[in-house]
């Protein structure tokens, strides 16, 4: 059987975080009722003239910088014509050939190996409205009911290279793409809600083939999850096609979710004509270098910066740390606590583990949390200074998550501070030794494993209380 | 002839207009026409000029990010010919 080579390339669509939409001062609210956040320029009334949201430009500049693009001076605005009931006006304000960004690149790495993958072209465009469907497909439906909210809501289009040559590739610069537009705060980037959306372009070549096999666009892609079940299941469509000896067909397909497979879209090939032509109701952004640099300037902490300083300054395993600057939220929540701590690496520990198995529990986002950072950051001090065992702890992490109250106040309701009084701590190893004499000859017969039996007892008489590492030391001193 | 009668049934197709069989011909001409003048400022030499996609000295004419109230939704339907679920009601449309 041949082998074939994957070729991946994905065109990514981010609605931009501005308040007004990209060319009139309607809100850009998401959930509202429909048809509320409308006006005549985004309903395509006659006469109704577009002006573009400074904001759109900016965040479009911002985003260009953090991806590694050229910014392009001189821009203008062009319609794509296509009649389609979710746009009023029967084009979409666009840019065709000259995008406002040019070249640029995501940095992944998989299994410690890096890779660099190419991006062609960022452009600035509006989004359509909304259809919703009288039954429960386009198919089965007789008629469909039109939300113009999120008609000319700002998206930006961000376009790759086809260098990526499997599934994980393409989620790793997914994950890495989203990463960064959440940092440099310009797209909410939920993509179940749909302000981070994915096309990818899928096809196949036997290894060694010079050219690129034929491609097809598979749409609907609203999660990590379907964008790489999508990809196996395509790559293998188009295996067996190749296999039987027939030719894969350039076509736009959908990802069905509920059964796991992409589906033709059965495009006329006239719905792709779009006649663009510069768009005469916006004049031209010029851009000169005082913006490109004012913007450069502004530029928050990236992603790769940040994972840096997580493992320089905060002596984090790089592992570790790629999981909690994966989403911005987590990465602040992580700073916040780290404030507040005298052991960061612990801070880390259990971010990744009691506070992610709770947030997978409740299925929730570190937004959602309800311990506050400096809470948590306090809690791992009290285990530092020996004031908690662990075991404590997490009795106190379990109250935590029930009542907005911190670390100190909850040990002391609780009555669960720990015993490092010496003089306390000595009473009660007496008395185990006293109630134990074959434990202490087994000890003194060389069995080491004894102690760890005496220390259990004493723990258990001080309630947990007793810091360990005192019982550990008395109950060896007494016992020599 | 650049352009046939094939290609007006074509463009009209995608803008959604109906020419009457009776008219294409003339059309058919026209849009040859319109070509034919294009051909000849084709042959005037633009080396070294920027295209001019823009006529007017201006750029930049940019609006601040602060939202303002468009039209209620009542007003917003009133031109709708049939609503559904407080949007435009549309037939069934697949792409
Ligand atoms: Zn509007």
């Amino acid at each position: 059987m041949t082998n074939y080579i994957t070729v991946i390339g994905l065109e990514v669509h981010a609605e931009l975080k501005t308040k007004t939409k990209a060319f009139c001062s309607c809100s850009t609210e998401f959930g509202s009722l429909p048809n509320t956040h409308v006006c005549p320029v985004c309903l395509g009334m006659p006469g109704a003239l577009p002006v573009l949201n400074k904001q759109v430009v900016e965040f479009a500049i911002r985003t260009g910088l953090a991806l590694g693009c050229d910014i392009q001076k001189f821009n203008k605005f062009d319609r794509k014509n296509y009649f389609y009931p979710d746009l009023a006006k029967n084009y979409q304000i666009s840019q065709f050939d000259q995008p406002i960004c040019l070249g640029g690149h995501i940095d992944i790495e998989i299994d410690g190996v890096p890779k660099r993958l190419g991006i062609t072209r960022i452009h600035m465009e509006e989004d359509a409205g909304k259809l919703n469907h009288s039954g429960a497909t386009i198919s089965t439906s007789d008629f469909s009911s039109v939300d113009y909210n999120r008609a000319g809501v700002p998206l930006l289009e961000i376009v790759s290279e086809p260098d990526m040559r499997s599934a994980e590739e393409a989620r790793a610069y997914m994950e890495q793409l989203k990463a960064i537009l959440e940092y440099i705060d310009v797209c909410d980037c939920k993509m179940q809600e749909g302000s981070l959306r994915c096309d990818a372009n899928i096809s196949i070549m036997p290894e060694g083939a010079k050219e690129f096999g034929t491609r097809a666009e598979i749409k609907n892609l609203n999660s990590f999850r379907a964008l790489v079940r999508a990809i196996e299941y395509e790559v293998e469509r188009q295996k067996a096609i190749l296999e039987d000896g027939g030719h894969v067909v350039q076509e736009t397909r959908t990802w069905d979710e509920a059964n796991g497979v992409t589906l033709s879209m059965r495009s006329k090939e006239e719905a792709h004509d779009y006649r663009y032509f510069p768009e005469p109701d916006l004049v031209p952004v010029e851009i000169d270098d005082a913006w490109i640099e004012r913007v450069r300037g502004e530029l928050p902490e990236l992603p790769a910066q940040r994972l840096e300083r997580l493992v320089e300054k905060h002596g984090l395993p790089k592992y570790d740390a790629s999981l909690i600057v994966a989403t911005k939220a987590m990465a602040d929540y992580f700073d916040a606590a780290c404030a507040n701590s005298k052991d960061d690496k612990a801070v880390s520990n259990w971010l990744l583990g009691d506070v992610s198995a709770y947030l997978n529990a409740e299925n929730i986002t570190i937004e959602q949390f309800p311990v506050k950072p400096e809470n948590l950051g306090e809690l791992v001090t009290l285990i530092k200074d020996g004031v908690l065992s662990s075991k404590l702890a997490k009795k106190v992490f379990a109250e935590m998550l029930k009542a907005d109250k911190t670390p100190k106040q909850l040990v002391k309701e609780l009555g669960l501070e720990q015993v490092s009084d010496e003089g306390a701590i000595a009473a009660i190893v007496d008395e185990v030794l006293a109630e134990n004499p074959q434990s202490v000859a087994d000890y003194k017969a060389g069995k080491d494993k004894a102690i760890g039996f005496l220390v259990g007892q004493v723990m258990k008489k001080s309630r947990g209380k007793a810091n360990p590492g005192m019982v550990n030391k008395l109950l060896k001193e007494k016992m020599q | 002839m650049k352009v046939t009668v094939k290609d007006v049934e074509h463009i009209a197709g995608l803008s959604r207009l109906t020419i009457p069989e009776s008219e294409m011909e003339k059309f058919t001409e026209q849009f040859n026409q319109i070509l034919n003048y294009a051909d000849i400022l084709e042959k005037i030499d633009t080396e070294g000029i920027e295209p001019t996609p823009y006529v007017l000295p201006i750029s930049n004419a940019f609006r601040e990010d602060v939202p303002q109230p468009g039209v209620t939704h009542e007003e917003a339907l009133e031109n709708a010919p049939a609503v559904y679920n407080d949007g435009f009601k549309v037939p069934r449309v697949i792409e």
